[in-house]
């Protein structure tokens, strides 16, 4: 229990007295500014990855070029809130969807599906009704996941990210199974239907996810003050009035959704979340998912439309966004581990 | 006293029982496989059956047997040494570290001799194994669950920059050749390094009470005359060369050196003279049982030992994790 209580969020500062109204309109002011901050640098970011080093024909770049500031938008808000809203449910700062294997848990249901019915089925069904069975099966999965390793309470946080690790491995083994035993023609399909890169985004389904991603976030924000108080942990959301069971039900499978989302557009990427969840809660400073989960998303399309900016022109593309930012996330991911334990 | 006769009787009983299990399951995986091998063709001396059982059959299960012994001996020596019962080279960074060795030795000694190769990846692993152990001395607050997590996140960078590097030189599915563990490609004069590997388990065997003193802290067991740093620093590097030359010879092999300990230990107890046998010959059970599992699943083609470990590998941890913490001091 005192694991839990010290990785979550400290909702007032230390040391502070008595917050007083007109701290308060300084905190927000704080808040607002620094959304707007981050808002200018990815605006600043987006710009520079759609206008800098075009050469030839201007409408065919930017047309290429924002169909991939689309895709990394969807994706960004999609790791960003889904972070934010598991790490709220589960009160703590260390884990995230990707760490407790969500999205090896997407790639395994897509292998199986594949398994099951064949690459036919994969390939003459409707994507958006595929994916919508996907993202079903996820969502059931993921909420029995979560119901019997959270269920029990007084887990230790550590087991429980370690367990999550496994988990991912399990997931991703299982998947690396089945598709060994599928015909190797169906596998071809899979794998491309699995290694969907930034570059080649099915405009449909990137179409579709924009809609999904949206019904999410309009959901989540009905639900940001409610979860401001779960935040507070389970015992003080009660004694509140809060349904905390419902809320966290409903967060879980909003979490479901936008990973598969997430995973179905361009592949895990482990350390994204748990970095813009953290860095978010570091800048804004401040525990409303009102201010958190903007500023998050933010942060996430800033890190990715800029990675890959940095990726094309310092790296001329000659490696994958993924390996650096699990490269810059990992090495985060165990400074938090260290800190985390020294407190 | 009286006990401790009883349970090494017991010991005894069970190790010969092992050996005969682990001899019928070896002879048995003689016979698996695409091209015919019978016992009555080998009795009547046809030279095609005994060709493909002195060239692939055998090395094969030589390979599997050697690299199953010497990878749950070298988790058995580094949960000693670190005192934490889920550290091993696959949750220490040291198989990593060991890959990425390979591959900075495939870039620049690639005309060189395989012991050039072997000797850098052994290099690596040490120099990855003593980034970790440095980084734990940092953990004030040394959590069992805590280490080998921060290791796993230690692996995982090793690994992201591996990836980056062979990325830029192209040599990525050269990469997820070694990475994934398989001994298909197991043929006479293909494996013979593995020996190496076995020699050092047996060097093991010679440390195995300092490993036992060294396991009840630093202060204890100076207290008891050894010098704990060199044993220490004697068991990183038996972990490190028998992690890398399983690496060099026949890629990752997840899992057995972190899940065979654990059950050995949970059984027998912590003293090594007892647990170091018991886990070689489990270790080499294990690994050949899930070789030829995965050369049964989807006969006549075969599934890589490292998939079938990663399966029950995990689920076995994750059992090892979530019911037996309890058991194994966890919580």
């Amino acid at each position: 229990m005192s694991a839990t209580t010290t990785t979550s969020g400290t909702p007032v500062a230390a040391g502070t007295a008595v917050p007083t109204a007109t701290a308060f309109a300084a905190a927000r002011r704080r808040e607002r500014r620094m959304l707007a901050v981050l808002a200018l640098l990815a605006l600043a970011a987006v710009a520079a990855f759609a206008f800098i080093g075009i050469k030839g024909n201007w409408e065919f770049a930017l047309a290429i070029r924002f169909r991939k500031i689309a895709t990394m938008a969807v994706v960004g808000v999609a790791i960003a809130w889904s972070s934010v809203l598991f790490q709220t449910v589960t009160g703590n700062r260390i884990l995230t969807p990707s760490i407790m294997g969500f999205d090896q848990l997407f790639v395994l249901i897509q292998t199986v599906i594949v398994f099951l019915f064949g690459a036919l089925a994969l390939a003459t069904a409707d994507p958006r009704l595929l994916f919508s069975g996907q993202v079903a099966a996820m969502v059931g999965f993921s909420t029995l996941l979560h119901r019997w390793l959270f269920g029990r309470r007084g887990r230790d946080l550590y087991v429980m990210v370690l367990a999550g690790v496994i988990f991912g491995t399990l997931f991703g083994s299982l998947a690396n199974l089945a598709a060994r035993l599928i015909n190797p023609n169906d596998f071809v399909v899979l794998q491309d239907s699995l290694f969907a890169s930034l570059n080649q985004v099915d405009p449909g389904l990137l179409g579709f996810s924009a809609l999904l991603i949206g019904a999410m976030a309009a959901w989540t924000l009905r639900l940001r003050h409610r979860l401001d108080v779960v935040a507070l942990g389970r015992d003080h959301a009660t004694n509140l009035g809060v349904d905390h069971a419902a809320v966290v039900n409903r967060a879980l499978v909003i979490v479901a959704v936008l990973v598969s989302v997430a995973t179905a557009l361009v592949g895990p990427i482990t350390f994204l979340g748990l970095l813009v969840a953290n860095l978010a809660r570091q800048l804004v400073g401040t525990f409303r998912h009102g201010v958190l989960l903007p500023a998050a998303a933010l942060i996430a399309v800033i890190t990715l439309v800029g990675g890959q900016l940095i990726l094309e022109r310092v790296f001329t593309m000659d490696t994958a966004l993924t390996v650096i930012v699990n490269f810059v996330g990992g090495v985060y991911f165990i400074a938090l581990l260290i800190r985390e334990s020294r407190r | 006293m009286t006990r401790r006769r009883s349970a090494g009787r017991l010991r005894a009983w069970h190790l010969a029982a092992g050996v005969a299990l682990l001899t019928a399951l070896a002879a048995a995986s003689l016979l698996v496989g695409v091209g015919d091998v019978t016992p009555a063709g080998l009795l009547g001396g046809r030279d095609e059956d005994l060709h493909l059982l002195v060239e692939s059959r055998l090395p094969r299960l030589l390979a599997v047997l050697l690299a199953g012994t010497a990878m749950s001996v070298a988790g058995l020596v580094m949960m000693h040494i670190t005192g934490n019962r889920f550290v091993s080279p696959s949750t220490a960074g040291t198989t990593e570290s060991a890959t990425l060795g390979v591959l900075v030795a495939t870039l620049f000694a690639g005309g060189e001799a395989v012991i050039v190769k072997m000797a850098l990846a052994v290099a690596c692993a040490l120099l990855g194994t003593f980034v970790f152990m440095t980084i734990l001395r940092r953990l004030t607050f040394r959590d069992m669950i805590l280490v080998p997590l921060v290791g796993i996140m230690f692996g995982g960078v090793i690994g992201a920059a591996t990836t980056f590097v062979a990325y830029r030189y192209d040599l990525l599915q050269t990469l997820g050749a070694w990475t994934s563990g398989d001994f298909s490609a197991v043929l006479r004069g293909r494996y013979e390094l593995l020996w190496l590997a076995g020699g050092v388990t047996l060097l093991g065997y010679l440390y195995a009470d300092r490993f036992t003193v060294a396991g009840m802290g630093r202060s204890f067991a100076i207290n008891l005359g050894v010098r704990y740093d060199r044993v220490v620093n004697a068991g990183l590097v038996l972990a490190s060369v028998i992690t890398a030359v399983v690496v060099v010879t026949v890629g990752e092999i997840p899992f057995v050196s972190l899940i065979v300990p654990n059950l050995v230990t949970l059984a027998l107890g912590d003293n090594l003279r007892y647990a170091l046998p018991a886990t070689a010959l489990a270790g080499a059970f294990f690994v050949l049982l899930c070789d030829v599992a995965g050369r049964l699943i989807r006969f006549p083609y075969e599934i890589p030992v490292s998939t079938v470990l990663g399966v029950v590998g995990s689920a076995i941890f994750l059992v090892l994790l979530l019911r037996g913490g309890r058991r194994m001091g966890v919580r």
